[in-house]
């Protein structure tokens, strides 16, 4: 059997999983030494790195059908089925190349953590989860792989177990994740329906009529609760910061594409061709979430949890994709629809390529200065050069800014959005626009995170003794940051490749391909014709490069070298303490008072002494989460009060238990009994 | 892509660097003249520039590599973004390579790196210019968008030129969304080059000031370079204007010499209009509070929206 013949490749990456699952056996004894847990790390660096590369063979082989491979475990009336196609290739090239770089960076990173033993062995458990999800090709295999997922990830979420935060934190995750994977338990319930098979082979050859809309419902809920849309978004900025960095640069920049792969999954591929209504509420959500995820992280001070909520945008765009993609479909646009659809999955890649770095950013930061809040933070630039450099590409890419990466997919999305006109229902048209705008503001309001991000953190001076006491990072983690700056960089600029290796996952998912791009003049992207819009990447950063490059001569030709450092002139009153610097909260205030007083019902409460009285004066800064003010307050109200109802039942005489017995009995019965 | 057309750009591209500061000087002279001032020679910003380029350039003791790098930078995003408007030529080498989005975002680059430089010294004013101008930009940007959508859906194209053909063309006419993503794009342009009433270019040491405050910490060279990114910048917002609702005299994909005479003298009398308009405009408004700012910008963002939203309903699409 030769190496790229499909079978041996889906029994390749079976295997890499199978190695992933061991591994935490080995990592409870391993985590004892620092050695032992270098060890595992590495282990996942090169597992992660092959299982990319075994996937990216079947992503761009051109062997259409690939067989899966029968694993004899599982139920014995549910056979088990792995394998790669191009959708689950595609997503498993994405994530097993973020998690082997977050790997590498572990190496180094790991060695700081406090308690390795909670760590160690639930990482690899964890990435085997997440790989379980992609190579599984039944329903069974899935949800086992998705519940992997949740519980190693709640295990390392719960791993730094005494802050009360973080308790909190875990078990908000734990119960969110439950409600979760029921939902998916159920979505593939209905679409295999009484006697079908779970194998999604079975599933889609019986396609059960009329369950499309309930499984939409039930994965926008499923999956759209890993993912972090919003409302279902509330564990994502507590769970996600709560782990040891590299795990939430794998929670954030990984497990929510893995939700992605999820949604996609069933939507596109086991629902069932599309209705056009079927859009309205993934745009509508969507849009919310990409413009809510953004203002809740210019409103977060701490560094983590900024990039936590940020997530919850970065989902938000990609779903725009996958809305529009849904509505091209019904109305048979599939040009239109492959477009969509590569530019959200071209999303989930860049995502994963700049989260996992501002995570790993971030990791460093923490590790060096104990500070996650960045109004303590400061000055890093000069202390952490490296990390600074690989912070600031993460920022740019990820503020949608050319040339780097995050601006292509933005540029594809909206190129997508400007073919809707052409669709033929009202709603969808209405709707666009303004999903539309909501993009266009989020991106804007993104630059505005990110510059308080980096500004906040690493400009300026530096505002506590932690961080004006900072050192660089490991190797290990400069390096695995670099490698990912770089990987920004060169997706931005040479977006044709990415965009050529995704044909075979659009004609899975809708049925068309674009037109091949890396062979054009400039590797520019053309999606639709050479009139209508094109985009080289290449081009614009030649261009950067050759105009800087002219300044930076003629100014050194022919401008004063002379160069003297003197104390800042800041309008002639330089002063001396670092306090008077701008903090990350006076820098979102003007947004704050712009948007907040409506989403968060923001309210500045000035408490200012009477002239003469030396008291301080004091600003305090109210802030009302309206979603979880809505949504999950009552329900905590409801269980709290249903709990205390049902408490009473504890305390009743054996006389009660059995009349209580004996009543639900008969009505059971009864019910039965009409039932016939 | 022959080497004719490799030519033109290079002009267009070397003339938008050259003319910026003239514009610049043109407006300061009309805005001086309805002062009743007699006001600098329009050849003004060019001393200043050469002043500037000559004299030592003082950095504060902790300022990064990112604040000297910043200003080479800044200048060669505003310099690729406007060499990527066809200004007296349409049908630029680029233009198949870079659409008009490329361009809203290049801007986008140049205002990320000003605002972090402005952040990297720590002082207040930094921080009050980089925050402000990001909100400034939160409204701004995605109204420009929202016009340039406008734009892109009439012309079925989001290249410039082929939008400009289209304005050329008998498609277009007198049109609702039209004029309404025109005064969108006109008040982002107010708004994103620090004009009255957003902001004002002509003062120092205001507590409302926003580009000025960023820009507090620079001197000598690096100050010459942003100062010529801001004038470049002004220039590209109005020849973006005359290229997309005024394209007349604009010589097309391969025309002679001639044409190409004829274009330039086309576009520097439709930036003297322009500029003239902006100037008048200026002088009779009073500067805004600056709350009041992301009201205004915001009039833009609804009719950018409105705009795009009629044409969606309506029955134009291309």
């Amino acid at each position: 059997m030769s190496l790229s013949s499909p079978c041996c490749l889906s029994q390749l990456a079976a295997s890499g999983v199978g190695v992933l699952l061991a591994l935490p056996v080995f990592g409870i004894f391993a985590a004892r030494r620092a050695l032992g847990s270098r060890l595992i790390y590495a282990a996942c660096l090169a597992v992660c790195a092959g299982l990319a590369g075994v996937a990216l063979i079947t992503l761009l082989a051109p062997a259409a059908r690939l067989e899966p491979v029968e694993i004899p475990i599982g139920l014995p009336f549910a056979r088990t089925f792995l394998g790669l196609d191009p959708l689950s290739a595609a997503f498993a090239v994405i994530i097993n190349l973020a998690a082997s770089i977050v790997s590498g960076y572990a190496i180094g990173y790991g060695a700081h953590a406090r308690e390795p033993q909670r760590i160690v062995p639930f990482y690899p458990a964890f990435i085997a989860g997440m790989n379980l999800v992609l190579l599984a090709q039944d329903a069974f295999s899935f949800l086992v792989g998705w519940e992997l997922m949740s519980l190693a990830s709640w295990a390392l979420v719960v791993s730094e177990h005494r802050s009360a935060e973080n308790r909190r934190a875990a078990l908000v995750y734990l119960i969110m994740a439950t409600g979760g994977a029921l939902t998916l338990l159920l979505a593939f319930g209905l679409l295999a329906g009484a006697q079908g098979g779970y194998s999604f082979e079975a599933i889609r050859r019986v396609s059960a009529p009329g369950v499309g809309p309930i499984v939409l419902l039930l994965a926008l809920v499923g999956a759209g609760s890993k993912a972090g849309l919003v409302p279902l978004h509330a564990w994502l900025p507590l769970a996600h910061p709560a782990a040891p960095s590299h795990v939430s640069a794998l929670m954030s920049g990984v497990m929510t594409k893995v939700a992605v792969y999820g949604f996609v999954r069933l939507v596109f591929d086991l629902a069932g061709p599309p209705a056009w209504w079927w859009s309205v509420p993934v745009l509508l959500i969507a849009g919310i979430t990409a413009l809510l995820g953004v203002l809740y992280a210019l409103m977060e001070h701490d560094l983590k949890r900024l990039l936590a909520y940020h997530t919850v945008e970065n989902i938000g765009i990609i779903f725009i994709g996958l809305g529009l993609a849904l509505a091209f479909e019904a109305s048979g646009l599939r040009a239109a629809a492959a477009l969509a659809f590569a530019a959200a999955i071209f999303h989930v890649f860049n995502h994963s390529l700049f989260k996992s770095l501002l995570f790993m950013g971030s990791g460093a930061v923490l590790n060096a200065t104990g500070e996650r809040d960045m109004e303590h933070l400061g000055g890093l630039i000069h202390r952490m050069p490296v990390t600074a450099v690989a912070f600031l590409a993460g920022c740019i890419a990820i503020s949608a800014l050319p040339p780097f990466n995050g601006f292509v997919s933005e540029w594809l999305t909206f190129q997508a959005i400007l073919l809707s006109p052409q669709l033929p229902q009202w709603v969808p048209r209405l709707l666009v626009p303004a999903v539309g705008a909501t993009l266009a503001c989020s991106a804007a309001l993104a630059a505005a995170c990110f510059v308080k991000a980096f500004g906040m953190t690493f400009l300026g001076r530096p505002r506590s003794k932690a961080a004006s006491g900072a050192a660089e990072t490991d190797r290990w983690s400069q390096t695995a940051m670099l490698i990912l700056a770089l990987l920004c960089l060169l997706a931005g600029i040479l977006p044709g490749f990415v965009m050529d290796s995704l044909g075979a996952v659009t004609q899975m998912a809708v049925g068309a391909r674009l037109a091949p791009q890396s062979a054009l003049a400039w590797l520019r992207i053309v999606p639709i014709d050479l009139h209508r819009s094109a985009y080289s990447g290449l081009f614009v950063f030649v261009m950067i490069v050759l105009a800087a490059a002219t300044t930076a001569f003629a100014v050194r030709r022919f401008a004063s070298h002379a160069l003297r450092r003197s104390p800042p002139w800041d309008c002639g009153f330089p002063d001396a303490s670092p306090a008077t610097q701008y903090t990350a909260g006076s820098f979102a205030q003007p947004i704050r008072r712009v948007f907040g007083s409506v989403v968060f019902r923001a309210r500045e409460h000035v408490a200012m002494p009477k002239p003469g009285d030396t008291a301080v004066a004091r600003l305090r800064v109210e802030l009302r989460d309206t979603v979880w003010d809505a949504l999950y307050a009552p329900i905590i109200r409801l269980v709290e009060a249903t709990a205390e109802r049902l408490n009473r039942m504890q305390f009743l005489t054996i006389r009660n238990y059995l009349t209580l017995v004996f009543a639900s009995l008969v009505t059971l019965l009864i019910i039965v009994g009409t039932w016939r | 892509m022959s080497t004719y057309d490799w030519l033109i750009q290079l002009a267009q591209t070397a003339l938008v660097l050259a003319l910026a500061p003239l514009l610049s000087g043109v407006t300061r002279k009309i805005r001086a003249r309805l002062l009743r001032r007699q006001g600098p020679s329009v050849l003004q910003p060019y001393r200043d520039l050469l002043k500037l380029i000559r004299k030592e350039a003082v950095v504060a003791e902790n300022a990064s590599w990112l604040f000297r790098a910043a200003p080479y930078l800044i200048l060669a995003t505003t310099w690729v973004a406007a060499a990527l408007v066809p200004t007296f030529a349409t049908g630029l080498a680029p233009g198949a390579a870079a659409d008009i989005i490329v361009i809203v975002a290049l801007l986008g680059t140049a205002r990320f790196l000003l605002a972090l430089a402005a952040l990297d010294v720590g002082t207040s004013f930094g921080g009050i210019g980089a925050s402000r101008e990001m909100l400034f930009a939160s409204l701004a940007e995605p109204a420009m968008l929202m016009a340039v959508f406008t734009l892109s859906l009439f012309a079925g194209s989001t290249q410039l030129s082929s939008i400009s053909a289209y304005m050329l063309g008998p498609g277009a006419g007198v049109n609702i969304s039209l004029a309404l993503a025109l005064v969108a794009l006109i008040i982002v342009s107010l708004g994103e080059n620090a004009r009255i009433p957003v902001d004002n270019p002509a003062t120092h040491l205001e507590l409302t000031m926003v580009h000025e405050a960023m820009i507090l910490e620079y001197s000598g060279r690096h100050l010459a370079v942003i100062e010529a990114a801001a004038a470049v910048k002004l220039l590209l917002y109005l020849s973006l204007i005359a290229c997309v609702f005024t394209p007349w005299g604009t010589a097309v994909a391969g025309a002679g010499v001639l044409a190409c005479a004829v274009g330039v003298i086309a576009w520097a009398m439709k930036l003297a209009a322009l500029a003239f308009l902006l100037v008048v405009f200026e002088t009779a408004i009073a500067k805004m509070r600056v709350f009041r700012v992301p009201e205004f910008l915001g009039i833009a963002l609804m009719l950018g929206l409105l705009a795009t939203i009629l044409l969606f309903v309506s029955k134009v699409s291309r």
